[in-house]
């Protein structure tokens, strides 16, 4: 078994003395775990940075073996933002999030190639809202997209400013006022395309992904918790 | 056939890093040949480590003493503590004879994949060391990795309401390297890295803010 792929490092556990067992996120084959000998060493640990993108070679005698990597650096990532404290946490937290939201061997372009946008988007400004959006994409490839289409009460698609907690579909104001407290804030740059999120609608967008996300998705993996670096991120970005 | 107490040695030193269940036996053979130049002085060294060695209270330094060698000498400069992840890094420093000032081992970096959260590391002692000592510089020497940096990061951050001045280490081309044999990422670290020769202070980059926070 042998395949090529494009691929975005997401973790590198130290397997052994010297060797790695590497998560990519590859294009066609979803979230990949493979043994990297030497991975862990003086010549390949930067390497396999988390955000670091490669081209990468599976090589397995069964498609269920773990099987092994072979990497080529095609874009550096984390070296470039490893001195800016918002950017770095940004990428860690994307990392972990995917690292912990998506099944293993399972194709999610769409993840793939909204992780390429996010971290690509922070050579500039825009990468918060980014971020949020790209967490919103995650939530619907995995089947549990959010419905902004028109409000869950009346069906208008006007004034939608909330978000169902219970079924993630939106509510206008006027059908929100008896249940006001217990709907999510919809942040109004997640409605249209090419918007600037505003500090205060990034921290509602992160709040609104991080609940369905924790709802969804964490609490059925292991630790049952959304990954400490999305915590730090949203800490990160409040300072501000 | 072998001697249970050599299999139990074999077992034991194939434990070590480097050695392997041969390299052990090869070891163990070592030892056994030179009995009593080699295998009853380790055996001595070893037994007065396992008692004596200890972790120093105040930097997390391994020693014979509490506080440590380090702690302990008053020539050393205490107004400067350079912060290292683990003793490893600290005897690292040392072998340079470039530092003279006294360290902090937190013990390990944030790491999302391992869950290792800022509780799991030595960071309150490393707040209250800023806070009662006279410290006035902290250098953050931790890996040039993801989690070494989001470390520092977030140790400036903890530190952002103290006058210490907080400084981390440079990144970029090692002693000896060529730049045809560099990675993308060490060269580009080193590129806004950059610094003027002719008085060999750095140039204004945004990365000369990398954990400034005085």
């Amino acid at each position: 078994m042998e395949w090529h792929d494009d691929a975005i490092v997401l973790a590198a556990r130290k397997h052994g003395e010297s060797s790695a067992i590497v998560t990519l996120l590859t294009r066609d084959h979803g979230r990949h775990l493979g043994l990297v000998r030497g991975g862990m060493g003086r010549r390949k640990r930067g390497l396999f940075q988390p955000g670091n993108q490669v081209r990468a070679t599976w090589r397995a005698r069964l498609a269920e073996h773990l099987g092994s990597f072979a990497c080529e650096l095609e874009n550096a990532r984390a070296a470039t933002l490893l001195d800016d404290r918002d950017r770095l946490s940004a990428l860690s937290a994307a990392c972990a999030v995917a690292d912990a939201a998506l099944p293993e061997r399972e194709t999610h372009a769409p993840v793939f190639e909204g992780m390429e946008i996010l971290l690509d988007s922070m050579a500039g400004n825009l990468w918060p809202t980014i971020y949020v959006k790209w967490e919103l994409g995650l939530l619907q490839e995995l089947g549990f997209g959010l419905d902004f289409s028109c409000c869950a009460a009346t069906g208008t698609t006007e004034n939608l400013i909330y978000i169902s907690p219970k079924s993630g579909r939106a509510v206008s104001a006027e059908a929100a006022e008896p249940y006001r407290k217990s709907l999510l804030p919809l942040p109004s740059f997640l409605l249209e395309a090419g918007i600037e999120g505003p500090p205060d609608g990034i921290s509602d967008g992160l709040k609104l992904t991080g609940y369905f996300l924790e709802r969804h998705v964490f609490s059925h993996t292991r630790s049952g918790m959304a990954p400490a670096a999305r915590q730090r991120l949203i800490d990160q970005l409040r300072k501000k | 056939m072998m001697a249970p107490e050599i299999e139990r040695l074999i077992n034991l030193l194939a434990k070590l890093p480097g050695l392997g269940p041969r390299s052990a036996r090869r070891a163990v053979l070592a030892l056994i040949r030179r009995r009593e130049t080699l295998l009853a002085p380790l055996a001595k060294a070893m037994g007065e480590a396992a008692e004596a060695v200890r972790t120093c209270t105040n930097c997390g330094n391994i020693d014979g003493r509490d506080p440590c060698a380090i702690c302990a000498d008053v020539r050393r400069d205490a107004s400067v503590i350079c912060v290292v992840e683990d003793v490893a890094d600290l005897w690292a420093l040392e072998r340079t004879h470039a530092f003279k000032g006294r360290y902090h081992v937190l013990g390990g970096t944030l790491s999302a994949l391992d869950g290792i959260g800022p509780d799991d590391l030595r960071l309150p002692a490393l707040v209250g060391r800023v806070a009662n000592a006279s410290a006035t510089e902290i250098i953050l020497a931790l890996s040039a990795t993801v989690d070494g940096q989001t470390t520092a990061h977030y140790i400036a951050d903890k530190l952002a309401g103290s006058k210490v001045k907080i400084s981390g280490l440079a990144h970029g081309i090692p002693v000896g390297g060529e730049l045809d044999y560099l990675d993308d990422g060490t060269l580009s670290a080193a590129l806004k890295a950059r610094r003027t020769i002719d008085n060999e202070s750095p140039v204004d980059s945004p990365a000369d803010n990398l954990v400034e926070n005085t």
